[in-house]
């Protein structure tokens, strides 16, 4: 009984990383740059962050399909 | 609690906050069915990948006071901070997986305390289980409470409902998925940690000018305190006097009591963390889990301990305005000896994410904080149900029952567990001191164990009464020094004294290091003493649980550059190197 037959755990990981990188990159998008106090640089950074974020979870998406394919 | 929130979350922060909390549950959900028998619930099946098992270590470890207290501590000690790392747990890691785990994994015991029972006796495992379950609970309580007061200051949420939803959180995830869920969930919650303080390191050192300003701000700083130019920005530097450094301990209590005795203790013989490795599917993932743990492990100074010093530098010379709040007493900020305020430190980090992220990041560092609190809380809790229903229910109170049993035993221990948590968290609200207090005896009772792991794997004459009175002692002898020394400035009490007085250190944490070296000796001596005149076991008895009786783990069936000594050395390498370019 093995239990990475039952979940292999980068798939979780993918899409939980896909669909915060979207949410944030997406609000980052909308919302554009902003500072939140006198000490914060103004960068958009929900909408860089959000897509480092995405770029990962397809990653990690993609490498748990080709596990996926190739049992063993 | 009374006043005002320090900040508001937007609609986009709840929603990355309910994403997380679905996918945490979803995995436990998709894990249920995968639970079969109480080794598929304690020990994960002993199924899981290297890699799995080895970011679990570590995350099992990142709870509350790892991402609070090390960016507490950035702030109070500067980069020194990180010698909690690279001369505290990295070489600990190392000598767990290539020594250690051999006999953890290849003996057959399910847990640390049964290791015991095998190479020594019944009276030796009990104590260790006992001691252990019960400094499970209290963590995992200690944790809960920093989470509802942090939570409640931060956003006004109030302490019961993040105290009690959290809870509910992990416990479902950990009864429908055991010890699977937890190590899976902890994975997650690591990569979830790295996203959510790389963004704050990368604006906070924006916001200070980059390494050099970093630098140049700290050095101000430290020499406003007392201390050489440069103390908080090179971790050898002053460690030739206890004076010249902010951590206030001279090299060789650091090295012998923080690099040997308190890390050996905690990552060799934490049963918290050895389960992790002990859920992998081979002796050789088993003894790689530390090994691959110690790379993300190297680095993580740079994610939890830079906040805190970039939080201190954009707090000196900035008054009131300070990105650390000074701590408060009776509706005043505090005032020391010398006339300087005293800073609320535990605040460093999670006043950096609310200066610095706007919504949106805001919601994801958070969420990443919540995480971290709760792979601390399930760390200790999938812990804790394994000692319980084996070292303790299996072996003391209900022997020979079927295998259903034990694992229906576990998802009860698991509910016990959570809820004595819970008891615990409110108990730290109500009496500040009797945690202090207990967590001041959890260290008397950790410190001397590795001396009796030590010379129960590599000494063969060591006996189960030597063992048994060696921790004994130890922990007396770590309750007696501390109950004749003081930090200075400190009275009588909690801090120690309470003995008489015979020595002052220069520092808590330099006492703290001299009770460990303390404990650990005494236990090593009284084990050698009472293990010689006591009849040791026949050696056919110990295969496998001792070293010169064991035949050596070969790793063959990974490509060399993976084996655990190819990654063993690389850290090695790796690590002098650190403590070269920040000493």
């Amino acid at each position: 009984m093995s239990s990475m037959e039952g979940l292999d755990i980068r798939a979780p990981i993918g899409g939980l990383f896909s669909l915060l990188g979207v949410l944030l990159a997406g609000y980052g998008a909308v919302a554009g740059s902003r500072t939140t106090s006198d000490v914060a640089p103004v960068t958009n950074v929900n909408l860089w962050w959000g897509l480092v974020m995405l770029l990962f979870g397809i990653i990690m998406l993609v490498l748990s399909r080709r596990a996926m394919r190739k049992p063993g | 609690m009374e006043g005002n929130p320090i900040t508001h979350l937007a609609a986009i922060d709840y929603a990355i906050m309910a994403v997380y909390f679905v996918a945490v549950l979803g995995v436990g959900f998709a894990l249920k069915r995968v639970m079969r028998t109480s080794t598929d619930f304690f020990l994960a099946g002993k199924t899981l990948p290297a890699w799995v098992t080895g970011l679990a270590f570590i995350s099992a470890n990142l709870g509350a006071q790892e991402v609070i207290g090390m960016g507490a501590s950035g702030a109070k000690y500067g980069i020194a901070t990180s010698h909690f790392y690279w001369i505290g747990a990295i070489p600990a890691m190392l000598f767990v997986g290539i020594f250690m785990m051999p006999f953890y994994y290849g003996s057959r015991a399910r847990s640390v305390p049964e290791y015991l029972k095998l190479r020594f006796d019944e009276k030796t495992r009990t104590l260790n289980a006992v001691s252990f379950a019960v400094m499970t609970i209290f963590s995992s309580g200690i944790s809960m409470y920093a989470m509802g007061k942090l939570f409640n200051l931060l956003l006004g949420w109030s302490f019961n409902t993040s105290v009690l939803a959290s809870a509910a959180i992990v416990l479902a995830y950990v009864t429908l998925g055991g010890l699977t869920s937890a190590i899976y969930n902890e994975v997650l919650q690591f990569f979830l940690i790295v996203f959510g303080f790389a963004p704050l390191v990368g604006l906070g050192l924006k916001a200070v000018g980059g390494w050099d300003g970093l630098t140049a701000k700290l050095n101000a700083a430290s020499v406003a305190n007392g201390l050489p130019n440069g103390a908080y920005t090179h971790a050898w530097q002053g460690m030739t006097h206890a004076s010249t450094n902010p951590i206030g301990v001279e090299w060789f209590g650091l090295v012998m009591g923080l690099g040997f005795v308190l890390s050996f203790g905690y990552w060799c013989t934490d049963f918290l963390v050895v389960q992790r490795a002990m859920a992998a599917d081979s002796m050789t993932a088993a003894r790689r889990t530390p090994l691959i743990a110690a790379f993300p492990k190297m680095i993580f100074p740079f994610l939890v301990i830079l906040p805190g010093m970039i939080a201190l530098a954009l707090t000196v010379g900035h008054g009131s305005a300070g990105m650390i709040p000074a701590k408060m007493a009776n509706g005043a900020p505090m005032i020391d000896a010398a006339g300087r305020t005293v800073l609320d430190f535990d605040l460093a980090t999670p006043m950096m994410l609310v200066k610095l992220f706007p919504s949106g990041m805001l919601g994801l560092g958070l969420t990443a904080l919540l995480a971290s609190f709760m792979s601390g809380m399930a760390g200790n809790v999938t812990a804790f149900n394994t000692v319980w229903t084996y070292d303790i229910y299996q072996s003391h109170i209900k022997p020979g029952a079927t295998d259903q049993h034990y694992l229906w035993m576990g998802r009860v221990a698991t509910v016990g567990g959570i809820l004595l948590s819970i008891a615990a968290a409110y108990v730290a609200g109500s009496f500040n001191n009797i945690m202090d207090l207990l967590q001041l005896v959890f260290a008397f009772v950790n410190a001397p164990l590795f001396a009796t792991f030590a010379l129960g794997m590599f000494w063969k004459r060591t006996t189960g009464h030597g063992a048994f009175w060696g921790l004994l002692s130890g922990t007396l002898g770590a309750a007696l020094h501390h109950g004749l020394t003081l930090p200075v400035g400190a009275t009588a009490g909690v801090k120690g004294g309470y003995f008489g007085l015979v020595h002052t250190y220069p520092s808590e944490l330099a006492q703290t290091f001299w009770t460990a070296i303390v404990a650990w000796t005494t236990c090593f001596v009284v084990s050698i003493i009472v293990s010689m005149v006591t009849q040791p076991r026949a050696e056919s008895e110990l295969t496998g649980l001792v070293y010169s009786l064991t035949p050596k783990p070969k790793d063959t069936d990974v490509p060399w550059l993976q084996r655990p000594a190819s990654l063993a050395i690389i850290v090695i390498v790796l690590i002098v190197g650190l403590n070269l370019v920040f000493r």
